[in-house]
């Protein structure tokens, strides 16, 4: 029911909303919980375990029972704290978990069955038959879990991620951080106030009260206003600092567009990483509730949440309310409602010595011991030393007292302490570098004593800063004493709820302490206590002062569970901003890629790269066709293809070649200019890392090439060994992989096309195999390197990156005129299979330089990376898997990579394993499968026949183990 | 996470990676023998406190560096160059 | 007492007031013919086999915090036999065939659900490494499917099809993989050991090791010295420190990983999926909540709590894989200290000290192997002589180089793992 007075909500802005498919109106300034209970709506969700009505418990977002889902298809929200969630016109809401309706929740029955569900059931059953857990038991269970659902469409909503900097991060924006922030900014600190709400002020916006002789409200607002008109204080409200990390860094949820409808462009949410040099919390405290027989019916509720919804949204509620709690601030929640005009039919203080200065029933000593009611409150049973009498109400406001929300000090893993005096943990100093808790977080309840530690904790960070931060005048303000009895739950049958979502009550706590879960962390995580959606923040203190004595123990010692980021649930996708899709990693494309996807080539992906895998030629219905006509182009023609991808590095310096030889295993400081010499690379384990050539342009200058996929791997490395190990050299060195386009031009005819497009033409003499040089190309300075990866005559020939595109085009169509063309992947691939030439498919990691036949690359004149491990014992055994080549012999003329290599007449089993197959093509020019694989001892099996099995295919055949090179062994070819 | 690159300055640990103890500055002489080999590779004493570790500023400077944390509270003290603690070896 | 239906049943109707601790709370002997440091999974496991299968139930388990308090308790819960290397291969599928047949013998549902794990592929290299992984389960007697685009698509529809980074090859498909609830195996072993005679001694913390001549004698803890001839250290996340006791130095460096659960949510996605390339997996716990994790945070650390940087990455891997669920809500996050050895597989062996075993270097993946390495270690103990599945876990294998089992093909040194 609405009431008069002036609240923070828009009497003047009617909004419209949706609840389960109903029409209903609120008013701008409204949450979801605040609106539907103006709409006499109590009822809001179920809960887990047992589906029982439930109704708002708080007016924040450690909501445990409202969840509800907003939105519809791919902008589909659940599990949505109704009590967060601002209305706008034309909100949808739906209740969850519950079916066929909210009302009528045919999995209520598990409530009734509640004997049989107590703590840790599960683990007691469902065991037998052994097959019915997948079966039966557990699809059930599923289906019955789980609380909103997500809509099964891709996100469309957009989401962002961002950086923010500051001197000083506030956090929350009560009194405390108010001051602290005021404090800060006056002293020349860049501040920034994060506050989850959507407006500043914190409590002082629920409560009624003075400051400085005015209302606090206003005192909250002029303060708001006075800090947004300061250039050095960024004020951020909706934002949930989530999380406190190493370094001061914070994680902070804006919830940008959840309280309006989505506007083209606009993100939903912003996940911000905060960098601060100090932080001030002042996150308030959350008030606890007390367990007592039937405490969760819809109608009770926090003390405070109550006080919230009738001062800052007018609404009432309920007609007949009452109040129980074990300390004074329900007193102060009475004198509220009652000057609101909200009938009061009880307030029951459990504290026998408490006075009550209020014209209402009033009940000291007395408790809550049970409630009436299914979907609403209807009476509430009060036990007092004189008996149990029942006063008819349809809404209770509860309050346990206070625990200051120090989640994220307990970030970094420090526990807090408990105080007695207040009945609560509160931080301890240090928890989180950097980070100084004030004001009610603190565990100081006066609304003096919270500006006053604002404005210390503000002074302290300013400090450590080296600014000078005055002291202002504190405002006047309330300063009483926080009393408090604690109360934690009703003695009594039936049950009594701790973690209301969970469904976990007193019996199962205890429970749990009977069964020698007597550890905080074994109760929880054998009864889920305080694993719900809130993470415990309405329960864990009780649950575990209710373990303290039914162990025996007192609440220091039985000590707490740890919080842990986030503080509240962050989504995926704010988390996650611009990953969707393609943009999850960077995407490479070579000079061609153009052309390349012009002539319908399908892409791959080599790393970040992008790469052609053949082109299609009219006519070609296969990719093997096409494959098979550009491997014919290079051995028989001309064919052109990018390498660029390749790793290039441009090594300058004195020390060059002394750098190369303790890189590579073999020598290049002995290398030529002018001259190519290919190298092996090993990790300093003694396997081998990267291979590829190594070119000399001049005494002091070489350019490296590097595997596509090892490239970065191999720069990092180069610095690691230059900067950690060989300081003293002299010598520079750069990637230059994206300076240089670069391409293959290899066959027979591969010089004759070259010198339709060098400036000056070249002939065997002056370009011998494992030459290069600078060359011209149409008035370009490019590269020539006289290599091969075809084994045929062939070139790679590099230009600067921005002719790329014009160099590619020019040598395909002049190639084309020879009668070959370009090619993609998957022709270099069964080129290099012919001639066998390793790829990372060989050396994947687990490869030696003896494993692959290049025990001679190990120079024993010098010291290289990886010599010493490399000559371990078990690196050098004989019968270690060697690379072998592989030939089908039998009926089976195919080749499968991944398949397994097994003696001829041996089972097929892993005890028998000799080998694997690593690369496998067709090759069209010796009309066979070929095969590269590791054979254990297979150098010495050359001519021997095993067997191929590849299991999980079902391909098996026999094969002829031979020497990897199949094609031109002496490499006439490529020396012609 | 942040980290003072001695020459970026104080930047977000997502720009750095990791290699270790600093240990890997250290090669053994190629003929120290099998034991020496085998600590500098593989034994650590892998302490719960203070230890001197390698990163390397990736998406920055490219500096390899070395730096003092506390792999329990992963406080960070000093950060140097690489090249620097090398060279301040007699 | 023994659980069962039934026996809930009587309970319920009687108000729950015979309920009984499900393992003593002794305090310690002077001395034990075993002592186990550590009562986490493997700790637990080891002492379970002990007394199950050799008969050795004077025996104790010293647990410095509460039974189960590290990495059985913090991690991703995922149980698999899909290693490619010999060594690894046997070892998991035995561990597996252990799990099959857990909750029967331990009489305690551990919630073992074999809903399928499936590995993508992102590339023709990939496949045929997928393939090779295949050959090598299937070799050892498990189970294996290679699945084309088309299949996965059919598995998964939930998944980014058309649109992703990293298209979608296929996957690698093992139905007998799972996952399980990670504290009831810890629970079960604990109160199957106890039911034995065995010892389970909370709050105690083993503060030296006594060693005459090259001989275990017993340990220093913070409730007495208590003597044995056989002293198991199974203690992942601290085995340096412990080891340092017994004054050696181990291959291993600690490391943080991060794993993360979700909101509640009705069930979608149905089994354990891992994203390779984004270095990310994901499953759904029965109670509804995403289960998912990624990469090490790689840097040296003991503090059971990662950073953003690895915990974003984790997420954008997921909301490039499963663009649809980016709706739901991280609930909570936290990290597990991985005990890294070099080549990223495991160490159970003696040590040069008599009567000193080692199980230790579970990298992050020590849970699924939490019923063969208490099996195995239990032979160790017991026999002197390593289990045959677990012959090739040595503590020497990166000194000779001799079987080292490098799975991920990214070397045998640290932090490439």
């Amino acid at each position: 029911m609405r009431l008069a007075g002036k609240g923070l909500i828009n009497r003047n802005k009617r909004v419209r909303f949706c609840f389960d498919g109903r029409d209903y109106e609120g008013f701008e300034g409204d949450t979801l919980a605040s609106a539907l209970l103006a709409n006499g709506v109590t009822l809001m969700a179920r809960s887990f375990k047992y589906h029982r009505p439930r109704g708002v418990l708080t007016a924040g977002s450690e909501e445990p029972n409202a969840l509800v889902t907003v939105g519809k298809g791919s902008s589909q929200d659940p599990n949505v704290r109704a009590t967060v969630q601002e209305i706008y016109e034309g909100l949808e809401a739906v209740s969850q978990n519950r079916w066929p309706s909210l009302d009528f929740d045919v999995m209520a029955v598990n409530d009734l069955g509640a004997p049989f569900l107590g703590a840790g059931f599960y683990y007691k059953t469902f065991m037998w038959p052994k097959a019915f857990w997948e079966k039966l038991y557990e699809p059930v269970i599923r289906r019955a879990a789980g609380l909103g659902a997500i809509s099964g469409a891709p996100i469309e909503d957009k989401y962002e991620r961002a950086f923010a900097h500051c001197d000083v991060l506030v956090i929350g924006s009560g009194p405390t951080g108010l001051m602290a922030a005021l404090t800060a900014a006056e002293a020349g600190a860049d501040v920034l106030l994060a506050e989850e709400d959507s407006a500043l002020g914190g409590r002082l916006l629920s409560e009624s009260g003075e400051i400085d002789g005015i209302p606090a409200r206003d005192w909250a607002a002029a303060m708001a206003e006075k800090l947004a008109g300061m250039d050095n204080v960024r004020l951020m409200t909706r934002t949930s600092v989530t999380g406190a990390y190493d370094g001061g860094t914070y994680g902070a949820l804006e919830r940008v567009a959840h309280h309006r409808p989505l506007a083209k462009g606009l993100p939903k949410e912003c996940f911000w990483r905060i960098a601060a040099k100090r932080t001030v919390l002042a996150a308030g405290a959350l008030e606890r509730p007390v367990a007592f027989q039937n405490n969760d019916r819809p109608g009770v509720m926090m003390a405070s949440a109550l006080r919230a919804y009738v001062n800052r949204w007018n609404v009432a509620p309920g007609q007949k309310i009452a109040l129980f709690g074990n300390n004074d601030s329900i007193h102060d929640v009475a004198a509220d409602l009652l000057a609101a005009g909200v009938h009061i039919a009880a307030l029951i203080d459990s504290r026998a010595e408490a006075t009550c200065a209020l014209d209402v029933p009033f009940y000291a000593g007395a408790q809550v011991c049970g409630t009436d009611g299914r979907k609403q409150l209807e009476a509430v049973s009060i036990a007092r030393a004189s008996g149990v009498e029942k006063v008819l109400v349809d809404c209770l406001g509860m309050s346990g007292g206070w625990n200051p929300t120090l989640h994220l000090t307990c970030h970094m893993n420090g526990r807090p302490e408990w105080r007695e005096e207040i009945a609560a943990f509160v931080p301890k100093v240090g928890m989180v570098p950097g980070l100084m808790a004030a004001g009610a977080c603190n565990g100081a309840f006066s609304t003096a004593a919270c500006l006053g530690e604002g404005v210390g904790a503000a002074q302290a960070a300013c400090e450590a800063l080296g600014l000078e931060a005055k002291a202002p005048k504190l405002p006047s303000a309330e300063n009483r004493p926080y009393r408090i009895a604690p109360l934690w739950a009703v003695a009594g049958k039936g049950r009594a709820w701790l973690d209301f979502q969970n469904d976990v009550t007193v019996k199962d706590v205890k429970q749990a302490a009977v069964e020698n879960f007597r550890s905080v962390e074994h109760m929880k995580r054998y009864t889920t206590q305080g694993m719900a959606t809130d993470q415990g923040k309405n329960s864990n203190v009780q649950a575990l002062a209710v373990l303290a004595d039914a162990t025996g123990r007192g609440i220091p010692e039985t000590g707490t569970t740890t919080y842990r980021p986030p503080f509240t649930p962050v989504a995926i996708a704010a988390m996650a901003a611009g990953a969707a899709d393609k943009g999850f990693a960077p995407e490479r494309f070579t000079t061609s890629h153009r052309l390349t996807v012009a002539a319908n080539a399908p892409q791959i992906e080599a790393g970040l790269w992008y790469r052609p895998s053949y082109f299609p030629a009219k006519g070609e219905t296969t990719w093997r066709q096409s494959c098979d006509r550009e491997v014919g182009y290079v051995r028989q023609a001309v064919g052109i293809c990018d390498v660029s991808t390749l790793g290039k590095i441009d090594i300058k310096g004195k020390d060059a070649g002394a750098f190369l030889d303790f890189l590579y295993t073999n020598m290049f400081s002995t290398l030529k200019v002018g001259r190519v010499r290919y190298g092996l690379m090993l990790r300093e384990d003694g396997h081998v890392m990267d291979d590829g050539t190594t070119a000399r342009l001049a005494d002091d200058h070489f350019v490296m090439t590097t595997t596509t996929a090892a490239a970065g791997e191999v720069m990092k490395h180069m610095e690691f060994v230059s900067q950690g190990l060989r300081p003293d050299m002299d010598m520079r060195f750069a990637s230059v992989t994206e300076q240089w386009a670069q391409f293959a031009v290899a066959g027979p005819k591969a010089r004759a096309l070259l010198n339709e497009v060098l400036d000056s033409p070249i002939d065997g003499e002056s370009w011998p195999f494992m030459a290069c040089g600078p060359v011209k190309l149409g008035g370009v300075d490019g590269r020539l390197f006289r290599i091969s990866f075809s084994g045929e005559h062939a070139y790679e020939v590099a230009v600067p990156a921005r002719y790329g595109e014009s160099l590619f085009a020019t040598l395909k169509a002049r190639a084309e005129a020879l009668g070959g063309g370009v090619y993609g992947m998957e022709a270099l691939n069964v080129l290099r299979i012919e001639k066998g030439f390793i790829t990372h498919a060989e050396i994947h990691g687990r490869v030696t330089a003896f494993d692959i036949g290049m025990q001679g690359m190990l120079s024993k004149k010098k010291d290289f990376i990886g010599k010493a491990a490399a000559q371990r014992a078990g690196l050098l055994e004989e019968d270690r898997e060697m690379l072998v080549g592989l030939k089908p012999l039998g009926a089976v003329k195919q080749l499968m990579a991944g398949a397994h290599l097994y003696n001829a007449g041996a089972e097929p089993v892993r005890q028998s394993n000799q080998g694997y197959i690593t690369s496998v093509g067709f090759s069209p020019t010796l009309g066979t499968y070929l095969g590269l694989g590791f054979l254990r001892g297979g150098r010495a099996r050359h001519g021997e026949t095993v067997q191929m099995v590849d299991h999980v295919r079902g391909v098996a055949t026999t094969c002829e183990v031979c020497h990897p090179v199949f094609l031109d062994p002496e490499g006439e070819r490529s020396r012609d | 996470m942040r980290i003072a690159c001695p020459l970026c300055g104080e930047r977000d640990s997502r720009e750095f990676s990791y290699k270790g103890h600093a240990l890997a500055l250290e090669r053994p002489a190629e003929d120290a023998g099998v034991a020496a080999w085998d600590d500098y590779l593989h034994n650590r004493d892998n302490p719960a406190g203070l230890t001197q570790e390698l990163w390397f500023h990736d998406m920055g400077c490219a500096s390899w560096l070395v730096a003092e944390r506390n792999t329990v509270t992963h406080e960070f003290g000093a950060v140097r160059l690489a090249e620097d603690v090398k060279g301040a070896k007699p | 007492m023994r659980f069962s239906a039934l026996k809930i049943l009587k309970e319920g109707l009687t108000g729950n007031k015979g309920w009984t601790p499900h393992w003593r709370d002794p305090a310690p002997k002077p001395a034990y013919d075993a002592i186990i440091i550590g009562g986490g999974g493997h700790g637990l496991s080891t002492a379970y086999y002990l007394a199950k299968n050799h008969g050795m139930t004077n025996i104790a388990v010293l647990e410095k915090g509460y039974i189960g308090s590290g990495n059985i308790g913090r991690n991703t819960t995922i149980v698999r036999a899909n290693y490619s290397l010999e060594g690894n291969s046997q070892f998991y599928s035995h561990s597996l065939k252990l799990w099959e047949g857990l909750e029967q013998d331990l009489n305690y549902n551990a919630m073992m659900s074999q809903r399928g794990i499936i590995n993508l592929f992102h590339s023709d290299g990939q496949r045929d490494a997928a393939a090779k992984r295949a050959n090598m389960m299937i070799s050892q007697g498990d189970d294996a499917i290679l699945l084309d685009k088309t299949s996965v698509r059919a598995l998964l529809p939930n998944l980014n099809h058309d649109n992703i980074r990293f298209p979608i090859y296929g996957g690698l498909y093992h139905k007998r993989g799972g996952t399980a609830r990670h504290d009831a195996v810890a629970w079960g072993f604990a109160r199957g050991a106890d039911q034995r005679g065995v010892d389970l001694i909370q709050n105690c913390e083993v503060t030296g090791i006594d060693i005459e001549n090259g001989v275990v004698q017993g340990v220093q803890t913070t409730r007495g010295a208590i003597r044995a001839k056989k002293v198991g250290m199974v203690v992942a996340g601290r085995s340096s420190q412990v080891a340092a006791m017994a004054g050696m130095r181990l291959p291993i460096e600690s490391h943080i990983l991060q794993a993360f659960v979700s909101e509640g949510l009705k069930p979608c996605i149905d089994h354990v999926v891992t994203f390779g390339m984004g270095h990310m997996y994901m499953s759904q716990s029965d109670k509804g909540g995403l289960v998912f994790g990624g990469d090490l945070d790689f840097y040296a650390s003991y503090a059971q709590r990662g950073n953003l940087p690895t915990a974003e990455h984790v997420m954008e891997a997921a909301m490039c894989l499963l663009p649809q669920i980016g709706k739901a809500k991280v609930l909570r996050s936290w990290g597990g200290i991985m005990d890294m050895t070099p080549d990223g597989s495991f160490i159970i062996d003696k040590t040069h000290i008599e009567g000193f075993f080692v199980n230790a270097g579970w990298c992050y993946g020590g849970f699924k192997a939490v019923p063969a390495s208490g099996y195995c270690m239990a032979h160790l103990m017991a026999t002197g002589q390593p289990h045959e599945v677990a012959k090739h876990h040595r503590l020497d294998r990166f000194e000779t180089g001799r079987g080292l089992m490098d799975e991920e093909h990214r070397g045998s040194q640290h932090n490439l793992h």
